[in-house]
């Protein structure tokens, strides 16, 4: 099937802003679905609120638009029930470690086979420009005129600790990485977190005196290297992309169908 | 004798033609002129005309590396390549 083909086009032009990253997500996520061959009726996108849950607005496939933070709940109700359907949750950097932090964290423990995406723009975009739980210190926002003094989340190491089977970073300007990372996370079985690092020109960038688009994508290509390579041991600030944990973990719904089942077997006898 | 390519690298597509342009498709309603198609081009082949829409300047310096296709993030740009092999065969 063709890209086009996985998109609702009379929705087209979409809302985001001039050079926004997202799009560039949507762009890579569509490329993966279809070099997966995943057919449009197996796959469920579930999102919460912000620029980036935009997201499923545009995909023709099953989509669920929910609240604030709680795309990770409702799609744990979407795959309880429907195991054999493929699950993706794209979310805000705010969206899932602000608001949905508990969610995001009870996922990844519980290995619930489903693809988190984490659009790391470092900013709340849709209302305003505030910061976020990814901007760090030094960032200025609405909310922060004067430079922010939160710490940032590490998404990566977050959700290793937190228990994630499949955990990867890229960036918007590595589009073949992010289209390969894509396929293996939407392909492993568990809980798959995937942060890829986005622009906001609008709020993030003019906030920040970034520039624009381009400029942002120039950055993302600068200040990040491969996983281990000589670069990030030259200089531990550049921010490392790639596959950090991939393994084999017990499957939180294959887990609780074998329970059943084995509950079912006594029953019987 | 040393300039035979060697069976195996002529499976591998080393020595098969390279796919060449067809058409770059840029649709103006949906491109926002943001121009990442234009500045990560390798061969200069986009810019920007006067309504801040992308469009084709020099379409035989194209390499067909997809990376403005791959990178729109308004899904605007469509570069349509011709494989030689799959031509030959129909
Ligand atoms: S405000 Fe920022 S994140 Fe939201 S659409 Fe605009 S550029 Fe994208
Ligand atoms: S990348 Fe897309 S939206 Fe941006 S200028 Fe090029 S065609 Fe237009
Ligand atoms: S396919 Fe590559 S060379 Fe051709 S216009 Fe696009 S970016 Fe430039």
């Amino acid at each position: 099937m063709a890209v086009q083909d996985y998109i609702r086009k009379r929705f087209f032009p979409h809302l985001w802003c001039q050079g926004c990253g997202h799009g560039i997500v949507l762009n890579s996520l569509i490329r993966a679905i279809e070099e997966l061959g995943i057919r449009k009726n197996d796959l469920v996108m579930v999102s919460g609120i912000g620029c980036s849950s935009r997201i499923t607005g545009y995909v023709d496939v099953h989509t669920l638009h929910t609240l604030h933070g709680r795309a990770l709940a409702f799609a744990t109700g979407v795959k309880m029930s429907r195991p054999e359907l493929r699950v993706i949750v794209p979310m805000g950097d705010g969206d899932a470690l602000a608001i949905g932090g508990n969610h995001f964290i009870h996922s990844a423990r519980r290995n619930i086979d489903m693809t988190a995406l984490v659009m790391n723009n470092q900013i709340y975009g849709m209302t305003g420009g505030q910061f976020s739980p990814l901007s760090g210190p030094g960032v200025k926002a609405t909310t922060a005129p004067f430079g922010n003094i939160d710490h940032g989340f590490d998404v990566v190491k977050l959700a290793t600790a937190a228990g994630a089977s499949f955990v990867a970073r890229t960036t918007t300007y590595h589009v073949h990485q992010m289209i390969s990372i894509l396929k293996e996370a939407i392909s492993h079985k568990g809980f798959s977190v995937v942060e890829i690092m986005s622009q906001c020109p609008t709020y993030f960038g003019r906030k920040n005196k970034l520039g624009g688009a381009v400029d942002m994508l120039d950055y993302f290509k600068s200040h990040t290297t491969a996983k281990g390579s000589d670069a990030h041991k030259k200089d531990p600030l550049m921010i490392e992309r790639g596959i950090f944990v991939k393994e084999d973990r017990p499957e939180y719904c294959s887990d609780y169908d074998m329970l059943v089942k084995e509950l079912q077997l006594k029953g019987d006898a | 004798m040393k300039h035979t390519p060697k069976p195996d690298m002529v499976l591998k597509g080393i020595f098969m033609a390279k796919k060449t342009l067809k058409e770059i498709r840029i649709n103006r309603a949906w491109c926002k002129g943001c121009r990442i198609c234009v500045h990560f081009c390798p061969g200069q082949v986009l810019e920007c005309d006067a309504q801040d829409k992308a469009v084709v300047q020099r379409p035989q310096d194209c390499t067909c590396c997809m990376e403005c296709e791959l990178r729109c993030p308004d899904l605007a740009i469509e570069v349509i390549v011709e494989h030689p092999k799959e031509a030959a065969h129909g």
